[in-house]
């Protein structure tokens, strides 16, 4: 065992409650944390520093709305569907189109058809704060739906996949992107079932993927390879994940985004606590490059620079 | 930085909870285990009486000095009834006292007593006793018998023993049998003798009590007697006229004054039973401690009513069972519903025991989770429907407790004892998680909780550590000190070892 732990050591790799204790204790303000823990005002943040967020369709924040739904919604076909301060991608609603003959019946990303009640009553347990994270009341947010970009057509089952940036004080320390598969119903997130697989900072290209907390190469919907794929737009969205830390005042911090076919990255949303897979995802542990930033560090740097600095750092060596 | 005063807090925590232990366990002489147990007596007097109509008094004799025993405590159940203790010429005397009272009244009072070589006989030397004025033809009997007697002594000890063969002998003589003629019971005899040791100038007195030994229903008074031989009192039996005092004798009263006194009242009675419980030699450490008037025991939960006790007795387990929770979640990197929820199931598992406790809370969560399912369909609001929930919990409960006791299994009423609302709360959380992530997911943290719940009620259980905390609850600190140092652990969990083990560098 002890071995164990010194071979966890030798390769750097962060453990929770290290995470907890000596980062996000230390780096996340408590009075941050509505910044990303509530999606609209993060989207509001990040709109106001000129970042590309999805745009949101309207917000519901108490039961007597969610008659409104139908009038938000419109006559658009497709839409997302998710609680203001969810975590964990729990209660989120991915709809993709309608049902040809009845207008009131939506289908959900993985192609299950639901009556418009069934959205009422999704957006109340929303509302009522079943998927808080603290079992208060919440909002519901209605957005615009990701067409998501081809790059990762081959290597997603159904919903969208999403890239992770962890940022340490404002550098970009690791990435991976979060492939949806079947068992995921179509979410991006590794603990309900998505492959995440690792990115070379460098050059924005996937390396192997993760499932389960295994290393697996293949996505095991599609059987595509996971690694070589070039995320386009690399350099955009190293720095604005930088900026993400300008935009919250956190200092470890995990920002999510998603590449829109017509829009170019968008940032989806943002997190206090981002979880330790991408560590299995990148085969390599946070510590080293957290301490290597730590070196580096810059107060004056501009979130250019600081990307810069960390593609320059972490490139994969091949 | 603040590293070092986590360790500084957790230092101090501990050391003083150390020395608060330390000073208890060796200078007061706190016993670390359970079984170091002294007996203690409760004497039970029961004053049986029918009502007057007019006020009612009844005094009655209590116990003053008591050679070889200390007292623990006295108390008196008496509804309605003035209660105080006096002192009278025999010795302490307790006195109730009611306006009017109506029909068969019983009044109790108790008081329990623990053995202590120590006590002593701490009377003063009595003066001589006054000449008894005794009429004849009695007066020539006694004093026939007391010059005789004296002819055959030396001193006090020797005239008593000398003078109880006499009266005790089978085939006594005129003047004894003339004196003896009226006497009926043991008392009536040692109060001839005591007139017999007064015509003397001997200090002399009839003591009764009971020998302590087990426990008795209904004990009856023993008449002892009780010589001054001008430095200390000697006691002798007055049937064998042997200078002994039976085994564990304790002494009620003194004196040849009645037992009990009524003003008021008739027919009256007084009935005692004994008791004998092993209570932990921790009562008798306090009472030394009160002696030497230190503060630890005005803090000591020894003192709170004994219903308090036990309640804490189970409240003082839950810091070990939150320890128990931070290993299994920040150590271990166990899953489980809720921070403390599994520590609230353990002490539940306390009163249905283990066995029956996991198949009990098992149960009550599947089938609760049936009913969430089929409840879903009805789309109900998050509120509503946990109350719901919350409400098929408890219905659940019944439903399993009569079904129980229709098939005779006792264990299935304890149920009731599970704290429904955690229930409720853990049937919904699993029902989420089981939708949002599978039931995979959903049986694993069931599980965690279920496995962190017996772990708790292993460690909450152990006798030896309840007794421990009870008595020393400074031990708390202790346990506060490792929980802050828990608090800054930031090594890896033992399931991250498993979870990582793909990244493990050679």
């Amino acid at each position: 065992m002890l071995t164990a732990v010194r071979k966890l050591r030798g390769a750097g790799i962060l453990g929770l409650n290290e995470r907890n204790a000596d980062f996000i204790m230390r780096l996340n303000p408590r009075r941050y944390y509505p910044r990303v823990d509530d999606k609209v005002l993060t989207k509001e943040l990040a709109l106001a520093a000129g970042m590309a967020v999805p745009d949101l369709y309207g917000v519901i924040a108490h039961q007597g709305q969610v008659r409104e739904f139908g009038k938000i919604v419109g006559e658009r076909d497709s839409f997302v569907v998710k609680p203001a301060q969810g975590s964990g991608g729990d209660g989120i609603l991915v709809v993709t189109g309608r049902s040809q003959r009845r207008r009131d019946c939506f289908r959900l990303s993985s192609g299950m058809l639901i009556s418009e009640g069934e959205i009422h009553h999704h957006i109340s347990n929303i509302v009522g704060g079943q998927y808080s994270l603290s079992g208060n009341p919440d909002k519901a947010l209605i957005e615009y739906c990701v067409h998501f970009d081809p790059t990762f057509a081959e290597v997603s089952f159904q919903g969208v996949p999403d890239i992770r940036v962890v940022v340490y004080r404002g550098y970009p320390a690791m990435a991976m992107v979060r492939l949806p598969t079947r068992a995921s119903d179509g979410k991006a997130n590794l603990h309900q079932g998505a492959v995440g697989a690792g990115v070379d900072l460098g050059s924005g290209e996937t390396l192997s993927g993760v499932l389960d907390d295994h290393v697996v190469d293949e996505h095991p919907d599609t059987g595509a390879l996971v690694a070589g794929l070039q995320i386009p737009k690399w350099d955009f969205i190293l720095e604005s994940s930088a900026r993400g830390h300008e935009v919250t005042g956190l200092g470890y911090l995990g920002v999510d985004m998603v590449i829109d076919r017509d829009r170019g990255p968008l940032i989806l949303e943002m997190n206090a606590r981002p979880g330790l897979n991408i560590q299995i995802a990148n085969g390599a542990g946070l510590l080293d490059r957290i301490a290597r930033i730590e070196q580096l560090y810059d107060a004056g740097a501009t979130p250019e620079q600081r990307a810069a600095v960390s593609r320059r750092e972490f490139a994969a060596t091949s | 930085m603040k590293q070092r005063y986590v360790y500084v807090l957790a230092a101090l925590l501990a050391v003083v909870g150390l020395s608060v232990f330390f000073y208890k366990w060796q200078v007061l002489g706190f016993p670390l285990t359970e079984d170091q147990e002294t007996p203690v007596w409760t004497i039970e007097a029961a004053v049986n009486f029918d009502s007057g109509p007019g006020s009612i008094k009844a005094q009655l004799h209590v116990p003053t000095l008591t050679p070889g025993f200390r007292m623990l405590n006295e108390n008196s159940v008496s509804r309605g009834y003035g209660f105080s203790i006096n002192y009278g010429s025999g010795g302490r005397e307790a006195q109730w006292a009611v306006r009017r009272a109506d029909g068969e009244q019983t009044i109790y009072y108790r008081i329990s007593v623990y053995e202590d070589e120590s006590v002593d006989q701490s009377d003063t030397t009595p003066p001589f006793p006054p000449l008894p004025v005794i009429d004849e033809p009695l007066n020539t009997a006694v004093e026939v018998i007391v010059s005789d007697v004296r002819d055959h002594s030396a001193d006090a000890a020797s005239f008593t023993t000398e003078l109880l063969r006499r009266i005790n002998d089978p085939s006594p003589d005129p003047n004894v049998e003339l004196l003896l003629a009226g006497v009926d019971s043991d008392a009536d005899f040692v109060g001839v003798v005591t007139m017999l040791l007064a015509s003397a100038r001997i200090p002399a007195r009839m003591v009764r009590g009971f020998p302590l030994a087990g426990r008795q229903r209904r004990a009856d008074l023993v008449a002892w007697l009780e010589v001054h031989d001008g430095d200390r009192w000697l006691y002798f039996n007055p049937q064998s006229g042997e200078q002994s005092l039976p085994d564990r004798f304790f002494v009620w009263w003194r004196g040849n004054e009645p037992l009990v006194n009524l003003e008021g009242g008739s027919n009256v009675r007084v009935d005692f039973a004994i008791q004998e419980n092993h209570l932990d030699a921790v009562a008798i450490a306090e009472t030394q401690a009160a002696q030497r008037g230190t503060s630890a025991v005005d803090f000591s939960l020894y003192s709170l009513p004994i219903q308090t006790q036990a309640v804490y007795s189970v409240l003082l387990m839950i810091p070990i069972g939150a320890l128990i929770m931070v290993i299994m979640r920040n150590i271990v990197g166990i899953d489980a519903f809720g921070t403390f929820m599994p520590v609230l199931i353990a002490l539940a598992f306390r009163e249905t025991k283990l066995f029956w406790g996991v198949i009990l809370f098992t149960t009550l969560v599947a089938l609760g989770l049936t009913i969430r399912f089929l409840l879903d369909r009805l789309r109900l609001l998050l509120v509503p429907r946990l109350s719901a929930v919350l409400i098929v919990v408890v219905l659940l409960m019944l439903f399993i407790s009569l079904m129980s006791h229709r098939l005779g299994m006792e264990t299935g009423l304890s149920v009731a004892l599970f704290p429904m609302v955690i229930i409720a709360m853990t049937i919904e959380r699993m029902s989420v998680v089981w939708e949002e992530r599978g039931p995979a997911d959903a049986m694993r943290a069931g599980l965690g909780s279920l496995v962190v719940a017996v772990a708790a009620y292993i460690f909450m259980g152990i006798a030896w550590l309840e007794h421990l905390i009870f008595t020393f609850p400074e031990l708390l600190l202790i346990i506060l000190a490792l929980v802050v140092l828990a608090g800054r652990y930031t090594g890896y969990r033992l399931t991250e070892l498993r979870r990582f083990r793909d990244l493990m560098s050679e």
